[in-house]
C-alpha cells in the first residue's frame, strides 16, 4: 500500500524557509506561497474567488485610482515597515483626490533567499493596515528575481476609491488669498529612515508617522467647507508639494517658517545631517489649500481628529506670476523655498 | 532644539538688526566678505540681508569646498571609479559637479562607476574594510575643517595594514585664499572692509594666522558661528571696528574657536599631511602653498601614487562667472547665464551646485529679489 497521502503537500516553512525562484514559476510552490501566506493574510471574499483578477461590484460614482511602488530601505524602521507604508501610500494618494477608498491591489517582487520569516512579517503589517482602513486587497501579483537582482522585496499597490458626483479637489484650484493648512510635523518619516540607516541611535528614535489619511480627510469633506486641493507631502516633503500646487494653479505662496510644525528630534537629526526638513518625506500628513473664509471650521475639525491634532495654518496663497513659494524665516528675513534639487534620500519610500 | 534655536531667535535678530542700522553710517556703503559658504548659506537660507540697511553689503567669499575644486580634479576621481575599477568614496556635494566630456561622478555612476556617497572618512575607511577585493578611493576635499579625519583614516588605514584603501587629497587652506583675495583686488573692484571669518576651520587653526591681514592689510576680521545671529553680531562687530577705524581679529564665536585652535588636529594633520608647492583653485588660479598632499611615509595611500593619474588642466565653460564670483568681484546675477543655462538641475559651474556656493544659495533662496 502506498504511503503517498492523497493531496499533501508539506506546509511552506514560514520560520526559516526562504524564497527560491519556484515561487515565481506559476507552479505548485508558488500556489503555496499564495495560499499560505498572502491568502491567509489577506483573507476576504474577492480574494477567496481564486481568478485572475477581482470581480467588483459596482461602485455608485466616479472613480478614483492610483498607484504607487515601494522600495524602502531599510525594510522595517521605527513605526512601520514596507508592508503597512505600501497600504497607507496608496489609500492616500486615492484619499487625497476626496474619494473614499475601496480596494487594493498588491504586486510583490521578491528577491531570491529573502527569508519567508521576513516576508511574512511585511505580508501581516499589510493585512493589518488594510484591516485598520477598511480597504480589503483584493488581487495580487508574486514575481520572484535572482539573488541580487533585487533588494528584498518591492511592493507595488494599487488602489481604487469613489468620489462623490459634485467634489472635485484639484491642484490647480488654489486661489490668491487661500489659506494652506498642514496636519501635523513635518520629517518625521524620512528622518526616522534616514536614523535608522545612519545608526544615529538617538535616545529616542525617531518613529515614522506612516498612516492611512482618509479618516482625517473624510472629517475635513464633512465640513463642506471649500476646500480646494489636497496632497499628502511624501517625497521631495512640503517644499516640494507646496512647489507643484503653485505651479499648477498659477500661483505663488507665503509660509510662515514659525508656524510649521516640526519635532525637537527630526529638527535635530536634519541639523545633524545637514538636511532641512522641510525636504524631508511624510508619510501620514497632509496639506490642505482651504478658502480664507472656511479656514477656522476646517482646522476645527482637523484638530478634533487624532491624525490632525497638530494641524496648523502655515501660509497663504498669494498672487506671483513667477509662482514663488516663499517663508517668512524665524529670523524674520524672507527666502525661496524652492523645489528640491537632486535626491539627498534615495529609496525613502 | 535646544542650543540652536538660541541662535536663530526672531526677538533677538530685530534687536540686532536695530543695532546694526544704528551702527552703519548713512553717508557710507560698507561690504563684508563672509569667507565660508558656510556662511553664504546661513544668511540666505535665514534671509539676513533682508535685516541689513542697503548700505551693508555682503559679498561672497571663496569658502566652498567644492566651488573651488577645478573641473581636472573632479576628472581624476571619475577615472578612479571608471578607468581604474575602485570604489569612490565621495561627500554628497561633489556628486553633480560637472566634470569634463559631460561627464559629473553622479553621471559616472549611471556609466557604470562605483561611487558611493559618504558622509565621513570613517565610512569610506569602512567600505574598503568591507570590500577587501575591491579598491577605495576617498575623494578627499574640503578646508581645514575636513582635513584632521582625512588625516585619522590615513593613519587608521596604515595601523591596519589595509592594502586597498587610499585618498585622492584635495585638502585646502583657508589663509592662502584671503591673501590671493586681498592682493588681487583691483581698483575697479568692489572694496572690502573686513571679513566674516570662517567658523568651523578657525575651530581647527584658531584665530591667529588671521592675524596677518589686520597687520598687513588693514582689514579687520570677525570669527564668527554658522549660525544667522552669529553673522549678525560679527557684521555689528565689523561695523564698529570699521567706524572706529580699528583693524584687528575678533572672535564672536568663543564657544568653539580660541586663538591657537586644536593642538592635537593640528599634530595630526601634520604628522599625515604636508604642503604642496602649488595647486589649482576653481576661480583663484594657481596658489603656492596653498593645499595638502599625503606625506612620503604614506605615500601607499596616496591614489596619486597608486595608480597612474595625472592631472590636467581644465579651463571652465566660457560663459562662466565662477572665478569672479569666487574672488568677490561679481554677484551671481551679474552672470549672463546664471538662472537660464545654468541651474540647480543643470549646472554649468561649480557655485552653482553645493548648497554653500553663491550661485546656488542664491538661486535657492534669493531670486525673488531679482
Amino acid at each position: 500500500m502506498t504511503k503517498v497521502r492523497e493531496g499533501y503537500v508539506r506546509p511552506l516553512d514560514i520560520k526559516n524557509g526562504r524564497v527560491d525562484l519556484t515561487h515565481g514559476s506559476g507552479g505548485r510552490a508558488m500556489v503555496q506561497l499564495i495560499e499560505e501566506l498572502f491568502a491567509r493574510h489577506f483573507a476576504n471574499e474577492w480574494l477567496a474567488q481564486g481568478n485572475d483578477g477581482a470581480l467588483l461590484p459596482p461602485a455608485g460614482g466616479r472613480l478614483v485610482m492610483a498607484t504607487d511602488a515601494h522600495v524602502v530601505s531599510p525594510l522595517f524602521f521605527p513605526g512601520g515597515d514596507i508592508g503597512c507604508l505600501s497600504v497607507h501610500g496608496t489609500i492616500n494618494d486615492v484619499a487625497v483626490m476626496g474619494a473614499t477608498p475601496l480596494w487594493l491591489s498588491a504586486s510583490f517582487i521578491l528577491e531570491e533567499g529573502f527569508p519567508l520569516a521576513d516576508l511574512d512579517r511585511i505580508v501581516a503589517s499589510m493585512a493589518r493596515a488594510s484591516k485598520e482602513a477598511g480597504v480589503p486587497i483584493v488581487t495580487g501579483d508574486t514575481k520572484v528575481v535572482e539573488a541580487g537582482k533585487a533588494d528584498g522585496v518591492f511592493i507595488t499597490t494599487t488602489g481604487v476609491g469613489m468620489v462623490p458626483e459634485d467634489l472635485t479637489l484639484s491642484g490647480d484650484r488654489a486661489r490668491p488669498g487661500d489659506v494652506v493648512l498642514l496636519s501635523g510635523s513635518i520629517g518625521d518619516h524620512g528622518m526616522a529612515i534616514m536614523a535608522t540607516r545612519e545608526n544615529l541611535g538617538f535616545a529616542a528614535p525617531i518613529v515614522s508617522d506612516t498612516a492611512a489619511l482618509h479618516g482625517l480627510i473624510a472629517a475635513m469633506l464633512a465640513t463642506d467647507a471649500e476646500i480646494r486641493c489636497l496632497r499628502d507631502p511624501t517625497r521631495g516633503g512640503l517644499a516640494t508639494t507646496i512647489n507643484e500646487i503653485a505651479r499648477q494653479s498659477g500661483v505663488g505662496v507665503m509660509l510662515d517658517e514659525a508656524a510649521i510644525p516640526v519635532n525637537g528630534e527630526v529638527a535635530a537629526a536634519c541639523e545633524f545631517l545637514g538636511l532641512d526638513p522641510l525636504y524631508v518625506a511624510n508619510e501620514g500628513k497632509l496639506v490642505a489649500i482651504v478658502a480664507a473664509a472656511d479656514a477656522d471650521t476646517v482646522l476645527a475639525a482637523m484638530r478634533a481628529h487624532p491624525q490632525g491634532s497638530r494641524a496648523a495654518l502655515i501660509g497663504e496663497v498669494v498672487a506671483d506670476d513667477h509662482h514663488f513659494v516663499q517663508m517668512t524665516t524665524g529670523l524674520g528675513g524672507r527666502r525661496i523655498v524652492d523645489w528640491l534639487t537632486g535626491d539627498q534620500l534615495p529609496r525613502i519610500c | 532644539m535646544k542650543y540652536v534655536d538660541e541662535f536663530r531667535d526672531g526677538k533677538l535678530a530685530q534687536g540686532l538688526a536695530a543695532a546694526i542700522a544704528r551702527e552703519a553710517r548713512p553717508e557710507r556703503h560698507y561690504a563684508f566678505m563672509e569667507f565660508c559658504g558656510g556662511h553664504t548659506h546661513a544668511i540666505s537660507r535665514y534671509g539676513v540681508t533682508d535685516l541689513l540697511p542697503a548700505n551693508v553689503r555682503m559679498v561672497h567669499g571663496p569658502g566652498c569646498p567644492v566651488c573651488v575644486l577645478p573641473i581636472g580634479r573632479i576628472d581624476m576621481a571619475i577615472e578612479l571609479a571608471l578607468r581604474h575599477q575602485a570604489i569612490v568614496c565621495s561627500y554628497g556635494d561633489c556628486l553633480r559637479v560637472p566634470a569634463s566630456d559631460g561627464l559629473s561622478l553622479m553621471k559616472a555612476r549611471s556609466r557604470g562607476g562605483d561611487i558611493r556617497m559618504v558622509y565621513s572618512a570613517a565610512d569610506a575607511l569602512k567600505t574598503a574594510q568591507d570590500n577587501p577585493a575591491r579598491q577605495v578611493a576617498f575623494f578627499a576635499i574640503g578646508f581645514e575643517t575636513t582635513t584632521p579625519p582625512t588625516a585619522v583614516v590615513v593613519k587608521q588605514a596604515a595601523a591596519l595594514g589595509l592594502k586597498n584603501f587610499s585618498v585622492l587629497c584635495c585638502h585646502v587652506l583657508t589663509p592662502p585664499a584671503m591673501h590671493h583675495i586681498l592682493a588681487t583686488r583691483q581698483p575697479s573692484d568692489i572694496a572690502i572692509d573686513g571679513f566674516v571669518g570662517p567658523a568651523h576651520v578657525s575651530t581647527v587653526i584658531g584665530s591667529r594666522p588671521y592675524e596677518v591681514f589686520a597687520s598687513d592689510y588693514r582689514k579687520p576680521v570677525v570669527i564668527a558661528g554658522f549660525e544667522p545671529l552669529d553673522v549678525m553680531q560679527a557684521i555689528l562687530m565689523l561695523l564698529k571696528q570699521v567706524n572706529d577705524g580699528r583693524a584687528e581679529i575678533e572672535n564672536e564665536f568663543t564657544r568653539a574657536v580660541t586663538r591657537d585652535g586644536n593642538p592635537k588636529a593640528q599634530a595630526i594633520v601634520a604628522e599625515v599631511l604636508e604642503l604642496r608647492d602649488e595647486f589649482e583653485w576653481r576661480g583663484l588660479g594657481v596658489m603656492k602653498k596653498s593645499a595638502l598632499a599625503l606625506r612620503r611615509e604614506y605615500a601607499e595611500f596616496d591614489a596619486e601614487r597608486r595608480f597612474p593619474l595625472a592631472y590636467s588642466v581644465v579651463p571652465d565653460n566660457k560663459a562662466c562667472e565662477c572665478g569672479a564670483i569666487l574672488r568677490g568681484v561679481k554677484r551671481p546675477q551679474d552672470c549672463a547665464i546664471f538662472g537660464t543655462v545654468c541651474t540647480p538641475e543643470n549646472p554649468m559651474g561649480s557655485c552653482m551646485v553645493s548648497s554653500e556656493g553663491a550661485c546656488a544659495a542664491h538661486y535657492t533662496y534669493g531670486r525673488y529679489k531679482q
